[in-house]
């Protein structure tokens, strides 16, 4: 299919749907007619084409009403890919659509309060009973876990076997009895992520994502998919974080100056160069998985969020903070609200999604070829290593 | 539009690597650095063979009618090499500054029985494009000084731009003066009422661009280079029992290389692929740094050995310092950004 082709479909789509009309309808049409992710399957949302044509998509339909990537964030970048690559063709159809418009929300259950970058050492324990699992454990930082009806969670199924190996993947149902969340206040005051306990949450076994034990690859999937979901979204020229800082710097000639001018170019310099390699990683991967590259651009999109929301509280003069009330955010925004904030949220950004020396370990080794860490706990049983 | 490169591109850049690798190799360009630094036989080959010379030049000029991405990749090539030939100075600037002409020299150019070089000193810039020059004209005769010309002491001819004209002429003086860059000397070439042929007009500043988005690519190369061999000598070197490779300290820091060169590729190729001021300033203020930066790595993850005169380190150190210089510093680039990208300064 070329663009003159999805553009007919997207009138012929049009006419048939009233975007003024009931948007949750609107949303549903827009699935069910392939153009939510065209390059998905068809029945799933998708047309099987060519990703790039996705764009001519969203041109298309810039006015209609849109799905809230803020809020399902996880959901779109993480989740979906995964099911996608590891699901059942009943857990596609379950799941996708009301995933896409935002129906039920979706948040990771990865983290945990002993294993965080060495996310193989997790924990959380997973017992078969009959057709269902029971699990026992507690996930940390889950982001969104307040308004999620699914998580995609790992756990350890077998820890007679060395860490890596005796993982299973779970889709799980946040209703279940058992699961409980508990919000955890950030450095800007409000509570983005929480603590997630899961006492004898029993899953049934069609809720498994892959194979008993092969839950570390499932994983690998959704980190890879999560570092391009993080740093890879195309922004136009003097979009993303330098948008705002401009935005400063236009409005106030008076706190101007030369210093700070020579900072602002090169940093406008990074950002453009980093917003064209995102461009250029993009036009590789119109097929195929991200790969180690990824992590690249999650990387270069932390150091540059965290420079220029660090320069832009410098450059504005200003002491004060927007707003220091507790309370439960509706969805992740790196932009919003004042630059404090974003000063401040914008720490989070070499950390969430694997931290900026973990990426950089990934970069050196996968992509570099350089020789690993020596590894200590490769052959060791889980139950064995020390904690 | 794509940032990506061509088939075509990819056959041009196996050729040119290949003979590179061949005839050209660190150590042969060390061998001759510092009696006769250009390999004039090397250039016939790429010239003759390959037909690298009229890339530029429209093929009823008896050049190949290429565009400036498949020359990029040839320059990215020429810069993993620091092959001492006067493509960039003959084939890329003079040629640019040549080309609106239609001049029947093209014709020679692009076969490589002659080569040029612009009298514009290198380190001139689309912004201050008469930096280092004094020539003037007088009854058709050339006189005054150009410092800093690359390319000059292995030209048959020189273009001189006055005044919005461009004049060609031989017979000039060319003296080399000790170069930072010895792979690509610089000379101060003197007219003395030099008789001089008016060729037609030219854009110095324009022509100056054109050769600065091009430039990007051939840092690229240098950049590259240095990626590639520092990581092989660090999965090489031994020290406390391991690779030093193994060590973090090191993997993060080119690590940290790795994604400043995947950002200069990406600077290149839209340089080529949308010449305009904006992104020419961009690719150049960024892949200037970027082979200084990776050049000095490179010479400090090579411990001891990297600070001799034997290994070729020393060789891209000199080339991506001194093209940082070249047509307009990263600063220069930046400071122009300030009106292309509408970040004005201070009142
Ligand atoms: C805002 C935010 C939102 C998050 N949302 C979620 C979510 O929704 N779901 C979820 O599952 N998780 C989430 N996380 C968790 C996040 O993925 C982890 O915090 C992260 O992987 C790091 O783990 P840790 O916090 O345990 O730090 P640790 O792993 O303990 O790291 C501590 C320090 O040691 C460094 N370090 C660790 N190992 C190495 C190594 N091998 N080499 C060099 N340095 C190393 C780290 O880089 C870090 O600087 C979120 C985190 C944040 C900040």
């Amino acid at each position: 299919m070329n663009e003159a082709e999805i553009k007919e479909r997207v009138a012929a789509f049009l006419a048939e749907h009233d975007p003024s009309g009931d948007r949750l309808e609107f949303l549903r049409a827009r699935f069910d007619a392939g153009l939510a992710w065209v390059w998905f399957p068809e029945g799933l949302g998708g047309l099987g084409v060519a990703r790039e044509l996705q764009q001519v998509v969203e041109r298309e339909l810039a006015g209609t009403p849109q799905i809230n990537t803020g809020v399902q964030g996880i959901g779109l970048g993480m989740a979906a890919p995964t099911i996608l690559a590891f699901g059942t063709e009943e857990q596609k159809r379950r799941f996708l659509r009301p995933l896409w418009t935002g129906e039920e929300i979706w948040c990771q259950l990865f983290s945990e309060p002993g294993a965080g970058s060495d996310l193989a050492t997790l924990a959380t324990r997973a017992v078969r009973d009959s057709d269902e699992w029971v699990v026992d454990g507690q996930k940390v930082w889950t982001s969104g876990a307040h308004h999620s009806r699914w998580g995609i969670l790992v756990t350890r199924t077998d820890p007679d076997v060395p860490k890596h190996r005796g993982m299973t993947y779970f889709v799980c149902d946040m209703h279940a009895p058992g699961v409980e969340v508990r919000p955890l206040r950030q450095i800007t005051g409000e509570a983005e992520f929480n603590e997630v306990f899961l006492t004898g949450v029993r899953l049934s076994d069609d809720l498994r994502l892959g194979e008993v034990g092969d839950g570390w690859r499932v994983a690998q999937t959704t980190l890879m998919n999560e570092r391009v979901a993080i740093g890879g979204a195309p922004v136009r020229r003097g979009g993303g974080m330098v948008g705002p800082v401009l935005d400063a710097w236009h409005a106030h000639p008076e706190l101007r100056t030369h210093d700070l001018h020579q900072r602002l170019l090169a940093l406008w310099v990074e950002a453009e160069v980093t917003r064209l390699s995102g461009a250029r990683l993009r036009e590789q991967l119109v097929a195929g998985q991200p790969g180690p590259e990824g992590s690249g651009m999650k990387l270069s999109f932390a150091k540059l969020n965290q420079a220029l929301s660090g320069f832009e509280v410098e450059f504005e003069r200003d002491l004060g903070y927007d707003d220091w009330t507790f309370r439960r955010s509706e969805d992740v925004d790196f932009y919003g609200r004042g630059p404090g904030y974003r000063y401040l949220r914008a720490k989070g950004n070499s950390i969430e999604g694997g931290t900026s020396e973990i990426l950089r370990n990934i970069i050196a080794e996968r992509v570099l070829g350089l020789p690993s860490e020596p590894r200590v706990d490769k052959d060791v049983p889980w139950k064995d290593l020390p904690r | 539009m794509t940032l990506l490169y061509s088939e075509v591109e990819d056959e041009l850049r196996a050729a040119v690597r290949g003979l590179l690798a061949d005839r050209c190799p660190p150590a042969a360009v060390l061998k001759r650095i510092e009696s006769d630094p250009h390999d004039l036989d090397l250039w016939k080959t790429l010239a003759g063979e390959i037909g690298v010379a009229g890339l530029l030049i429209p093929e009823e000029l008896g050049g190949a009618g290429a565009s400036a991405s498949e020359v990029a990749v040839v320059l990215e090539e020429l810069g993993r090499a620091v092959a001492p030939v006067p493509f960039f100075t003959s084939s890329v600037l003079a040629t640019q500054a040549l080309l609106p002409t239609g001049d029947a020299l093209l014709g020679e150019l692009a076969e490589g029985r002659k080569t040029a070089a612009l009298a514009v000193s290198f380190a001139a810039s689309p912004y201050r494009p008469q930096r280092g020059s004094s020539v003037r004209i007088e009854d058709g005769r050339l006189s005054g000084t150009v410092t800093g010309v690359a390319g000059a002491d292995v030209a048959d001819v020189l273009l001189v731009p006055v005044d919005g004209d461009l004049y060609a002429a031989e017979g000039a003086a060319v003296e080399v003066v000790p170069s930072l860059d010895l792979t690509r000397p610089v000379a101060t070439v003197t007219f003395e009422g030099t008789e001089a042929r008016r060729v037609g007009a030219c854009d110095l500043a324009g022509v100056l661009r054109s050769g600065v988005a091009l430039l990007a690519s051939e840092q690229l190369g240098v950049a590259e280079w240095c990626l590639d061999t520092t990581l092989a000598y660090v999965k090489e070197r031994h020290q406390f029992a391991r690779p030093v490779g193994s060590f973090q300290a090191i993997k993060h820091r080119l690590a940290d290389l790795w994604l400043d060169v995947v950002r200069a590729r990406a600077a290149a190729r839209n340089a080529v692929a949308d010449p305009s001021p904006l992104s020419v300033a961009v690719a150049q203020s960024w892949n200037a740094a970027v082979a200084v930066h990776a050049a000095e790595e490179a010479l400090q993850l090579h411990g001891g050995i990297g600070m001799t005169w034997e290994h070729p380190v020393h060789l891209y150190l000199k080339r991506a310092k001194s093209a940082e210089i070249a047509l307009g510093t990263p600063g220069d680039h930046r400071e122009a950004l300030a009106s292309l990208a509408g970040v004005p300064g201070p009142e």
